[in-house]
């Protein structure tokens, strides 16, 4: 079937099966591959995308169903200049081996957007197999830090 | 995946008119579909059609396309409702989870989405492993010779204690049922697992006002502090008016094949001081009539001291 998607804005037209997920769409034929293939079965979140500005797990996601504007890891910064929670991964170091990194910084994007009470909870639905947690952590709070002294 | 065909209708009445598995967020079917255990010929996305909104006027009425977060995050929610969504699954997932999928979702035993062994469930007739096998995670109430599968939502159980309806609509009209008819014991039958017919699409979620469910709660117990499916879970809303419990609503989670309404519990409750002598009381009640597996024993003590531990929770202001 033929689907349209706007990725990190930019219109994509392609004919898909039914069954093609969002996260093979974005890997396979867009060459989107921000965005990793860890279970494929929503339970690493290594596949966490932004659809209307909202983390969800692409490899859960029908591409045929999507109607929103898709955001991944590559839409975030603005040319070289890094978008303030990919920065704080770096400056904390906020992994090891980096294949859950991309959704780990959608999900922790989304913790800043929604000041987040508690980050480890809110963090909870993407692994890290490294165990870089008190680091992702603190590259949260950097950027909350960050903001409240605005 | 195996080959299906995908369309989105674009009004309730066409939907209802076409045959095939209803689509909303996708968390369980997409899931079961890779898994081989749900195998549809047709699919139905079916997020287009007008089933939204959150009315807060008289009690809440939840459109059953409305996502879990943001179920959870509307002020006119009762806190044992919001606790439960949001102790529920992950961050991604509740946005993508609808009310209406969260309640059809299926269990999660091992046996019922592993396709190369027998699940009466799943393939009625060919036996069930987990009533000798891998059973720790499995039903000590509501089970049967053929079926120990936990129902899997914490937002039923939630749900079930505050009396709650949902509307089904079909191609010949639609109808409401409580949410504790809608879910069927396994007995013999374990693969009809709602009441819910045919062709038949939950509409909305009706939760009676119950203004001191505003004193509420939901405790969940699991093996990892968070993202995790419940071991055993109480869902509880007390009225208490000058140290008497006036009116008690428990249900409980994670040990039973479906949302567990404990209306001994209840009744043990109305009448008494809330105390630990009281609570303790009740709660040794929940457990009336638990079958325990080889394996999850400890589900009958874990059972009692949650719902201790719940009731505990929404009086510490009137124990302090």
């Amino acid at each position: 079937m033929d689907i349209s998607l706007q990725i990190n804005g930019k219109s994509e037209r392609l004919s898909v099966e039914p069954g093609v997920t969002l996260l093979d769409a974005l890997r396979e034929r867009l060459d989107v591959t921000g965005p990793k293939k860890g279970c494929d079965r929503g339970q690493c979140g290594a596949c966490t995308v932004h659809v209307g500005g909202r983390p969800v797990l692409a490899c859960l996601t029908l591409a045929a169903t999507v109607r929103e504007p898709v955001t991944t890891v590559e839409g975030l910064a603005s040319g070289d200049d890094l978008h303030p929670v990919q920065q704080a991964f770096v400056d904390q170091d906020a992994l090891q081996c980096g294949f859950c990194t991309s959704g780990q910084i959608m999900s922790a994007v989304a913790a800043v957007e929604q000041d987040v009470p508690d980050v480890r909870e809110f963090m909870s639905g993407n692994l890290c197999r490294c165990s870089a947690y008190p680091n992702i952590v603190a590259a949260v709070d950097q950027v909350r830090g960050a903001d409240a002294s605005v | 995946m195996r080959p299906f065909e995908l369309t989105a209708p674009e009004t309730v009445d066409a939907a209802l008119a076409s045959p095939g598995t209803f689509l909303a967020g996708g968390t369980t079917l997409v899931d079961l579909m890779k898994l081989d255990v749900l195998t549809p010929e047709r699919v139905l996305d079916i997020n287009t059609l007008p089933l939204q909104g959150i009315d807060t006027t008289d009690g809440l009425r939840i459109g059953a396309l409305e996502r879990m977060s943001d179920v959870a995050a509307h002020p006119g929610t009762y806190p044992v409702i919001s606790r439960a969504l949001l102790l529920s699954a992950s961050q991604q997932l509740r946005n993508m989870a609808s009310i209406g999928g969260n309640l059809m979702q299926r269990t999660r035993c091992g046996y019922f989405r592993d396709v190369s062994v027998p699940c009466n469930r799943r393939e009625p007739g060919s036996g069930c492993p987990a009533l000798t096998g891998a059973n720790r995670m499995h039903a000590v109430l509501g089970t049967s010779e053929s079926c120990v599968a936990t129902h899997a939502s914490d937002l039923a159980v939630a749900l079930v204690a505050l009396d709650a309806r949902v509307r089904l609509v079909g191609s010949d009209g639609e109808r409401t049922v409580a949410l504790a008819d809608f879910y069927r014991m396994p007995a013999d039958t374990p693969e009809v697992e709602t009441d819910l017919r045919q062709g038949e699409l939950i509409s909305e979620v009706l939760v009676p006002r119950l203004d001191w469910a505003s004193r509420s709660t939901y405790v969940k117990v699991r093996d990892r502090q968070s993202y995790e499916f419940a071991l055993c879970s109480a869902a509880v809303a007390l009225d208490v008016q000058d140290s008497r419990i006036v009116d008690a609503r428990v249900a409980a989670g994670g040990v039973a094949t479906v949302p567990w309404r404990l209306p001994s519990v209840e009744q043990a409750l109305r009448g008494a001081p809330p105390t630990q002598e009281t609570f303790e009381a009740a709660a040794a009640l929940a457990t009336e009539g638990a079958r325990p597996l080889s394996g999850n024993g400890f589900k009958a003590p874990l059972l009692r001291r949650t719902i201790i531990r719940a009731l505990r929770e929404v009086t510490e202001e009137d124990r302090a």
